[in-house]
């Protein structure tokens, strides 16, 4: 009987190649693609903010930061109270929202880990992540506008402070997460109380993490409209007090954007420029900061 | 071939140095003993009933085959395993006369007392200085001046001070693997702790960084109990007085190192040693 090769004999003979051809096919394939769908993405971007800015900068100019709006046809009219009141929310949302979640972020980084409570806190976070923005406007009304009996400032800073709270909930826990064990247990070797570590230690060098995080937050809130819409309504006056309706850019845009006329349109359209001009500033500070503070430390 | 149960039933009782030769100090003080500890991760036992005598000022060495738990009996004597909730330890773990383990002894305190430099030198974000201030500030009320004292005592003892005395206020992250791995072994010195573990301090920077930390080792035993866990058994040969050789979370052995490496009584520990294994 003829004895059967051992494994080690078998692989002994020369293996076949794969075709190259077909290999650098499909390396082509999938790099074409890929740039597409990249090309894609950045035309609609750039074609975005072509048409806001060609469409915009023409309604900027000192009455616009500074007027109140007028009647269409009415010269010298602006948003200043507007630009004011998106201000004051978007700071009282930041007031309210970023603490809390920051807080509920450590304990899901750090005292929580692998509890059933994180489970499920890390659960509802996802979850109220992707809640669409108005459901929590209508929340928000009915928490607060409907008892009340008015639209106000402050519901319009609660809204936007839910809807920034998850975010900085998940952001701060996954910063905190990115910082290695090994320096929470340095820090706890030397007899450091944990929340010392968390605070010195562990925030310190997540902190550049967490403030990008946390300026994108602020950034992608200053943008909502649909929330404000059953909180803080809009308004055409100066601010007398945070417990009455409140003027503010999106729902200015949203409001003039449909209006008849072109004055106003041209007005949302400046209104659009502004905010998206802010957004980018935000972004553009959050990176600098990352980059600045990390070459500071090489 | 002697099997592990039958050979463990031999071992059974305390691990204390075997000194078979002329000892420098016949009345060697127990530092930290251990008794009938067990670790477990989750459900994974680890550690198995390991008793073991650690002596005052001298350096005792664990070596043994990667995961045999020698970094995770170490970690119970200040009781770092207790960041993780999975992690637990029976048994016990006597330090002048108190079980550490005990819920009763608090974690701060005790890790004053037992301090621990890592494998992976860990400065932290802020400067050389405030490093080293750091435990100083955490553990000590202390004075303006005599903090900037104990700082540079500290940096010396670690023979770190003539490299960065002039740069205190840079990032202690910019210093190089070894300089970072003495700035840590200033900043657990600096709060005078009585005990310091060593979890294979020296793996992960080169071999002139090494031979310094080596030498430091030698005069901090003078003050200081120093436990290491190595993976270089040329390390433990030169550096320690003990060594105790850990083979799947048992203590096959344990004696003065010179009797260990030269004359050792179990057939694994000579497997071991001879790169028979591991």
């Amino acid at each position: 009987m003829e004895p059967q090769p051992t494994n080690v004999e078998r692989l002994t003979k020369v293996m076949e190649l794969q075709p190259l051809g077909k290999r650098h096919l499909f390396n082509n394939i999938v790099k074409v693609v890929s740039s597409l769908g990249a090309a894609l993405g950045l035309a609609a971007l750039l074609w975005i903010l072509f048409t806001v800015i060609h469409k915009g900068v023409g309604a900027l100019n000192w009455n616009f930061f500074t007027a109140l709006p007028t009647p269409p046809g009415i010269e010298g009219g602006g948003l200043g109270s507007a630009i004011l009141g998106t201000l004051i929310m978007t700071a009282l949302a930041a007031v309210i929202g970023i603490p809390l979640g920051m807080l509920a972020g450590i304990y899901l980084a750090e005292f929580g880990r692998g509890t059933k409570v994180a489970t499920a806190v890390r659960f509802v976070t996802n979850i109220l992540i992707g809640v669409p923005s108005i459901i929590i406007g209508v929340f928000v009304y009915t928490l607060v506008v409907a008892p009340s009996h008015t639209f106000s400032g402050y519901a319009g800073a609660i809204a936007l402070a839910v809807i920034m709270l998850p975010v900085v909930v998940r952001t701060t826990e996954d910063m905190l997460s990115l910082v290695p064990n090994a320096l929470r247990e340095a820090g706890l070797a030397l007899g450091t109380p944990h929340w010392r570590v968390i605070l010195n230690i562990v925030f310190r060098a997540a902190r550049n993490g967490l403030l990008t995080g946390v300026l994108l937050a602020v950034a992608r809130v200053s943008g909502e409209t649909a929330p404000l819409l059953f909180t803080a309504l809009n308004s055409n006056y100066w601010l007398h007090s945070l417990h009455e309706p409140l003027a503010n850019l999106t729902v200015t845009i949203f409001s003039f954007a449909m209006s008849p006329y072109a004055d106003w349109k041209s007005m949302a359209w400046g209104a659009s420029l502004l905010i998206t001009a802010s957004v980018l500033v935000l972004t553009i500070i959050a990176r600098l900061v990352v980059r600045g503070r990390s070459k500071a430390r090489s | 071939m002697v099997t592990d149960e039958k050979l463990y039933s031999v071992l059974d009782g305390i691990q204390r140095p075997e000194i078979r030769q002329n000892s420098d100090s016949p009345s060697d003080e127990i530092e930290i003993a251990t008794r009938g500890l067990n670790f477990f991760y989750g459900r994974q036992q680890a550690l198995f009933d390991n008793n073991i005598d650690i002596l005052r000022n001298r350096i005792t060495a664990i070596i043994g085959p990667s995961g045999c738990g020698k970094s995770t009996h170490i970690r119970t004597y200040n009781r770092m395993h207790e960041l993780y909730r999975d992690q637990h330890a029976t048994g016990e773990i006597i330090m002048g006369g108190v079980n550490i383990l005990s819920t009763e002894v608090d974690t701060i305190d005790l890790r004053r007392r037992i301090g621990m430099i890592f494998q992976k030198p860990s400065p932290f974000p802020m400067s050389i200085f405030d490093n080293v201030a750091y435990g100083l500030r955490v553990n000590y009320r202390l004075k303006g001046g005599e903090l900037a004292e104990r700082v540079e005592q500290a940096l010396q003892r670690a023979a770190l001070w003539n490299e960065v005395k002039d740069k205190l206020e840079e990032p202690g992250t910019a210093l190089s693997g070894g300089q970072q791995q003495r700035l840590c072994i200033a900043r657990s010195i600096a709060i005078e702790p009585e005990v310091l573990l060593m979890d294979e301090p020296a793996s992960a920077i080169d071999p002139i960084a090494t031979a310094k930390i080596e030498d430091l080792m030698f005069e901090l035993k003078k003050n200081y109990t120093i436990v290491i866990v190595t993976h270089s058994m040329q390390q433990a040969a030169r550096v320690s007085d003990y060594t105790a050789f850990f083979l799947n979370g048992h203590i096959v052995e344990y004696g003065v190192t010179k009797n260990l490496f030269t004359n050792p009584r179990m057939k694994q520990t000579q497997d071991y040693i001879t790169g028979r294994f591991g």
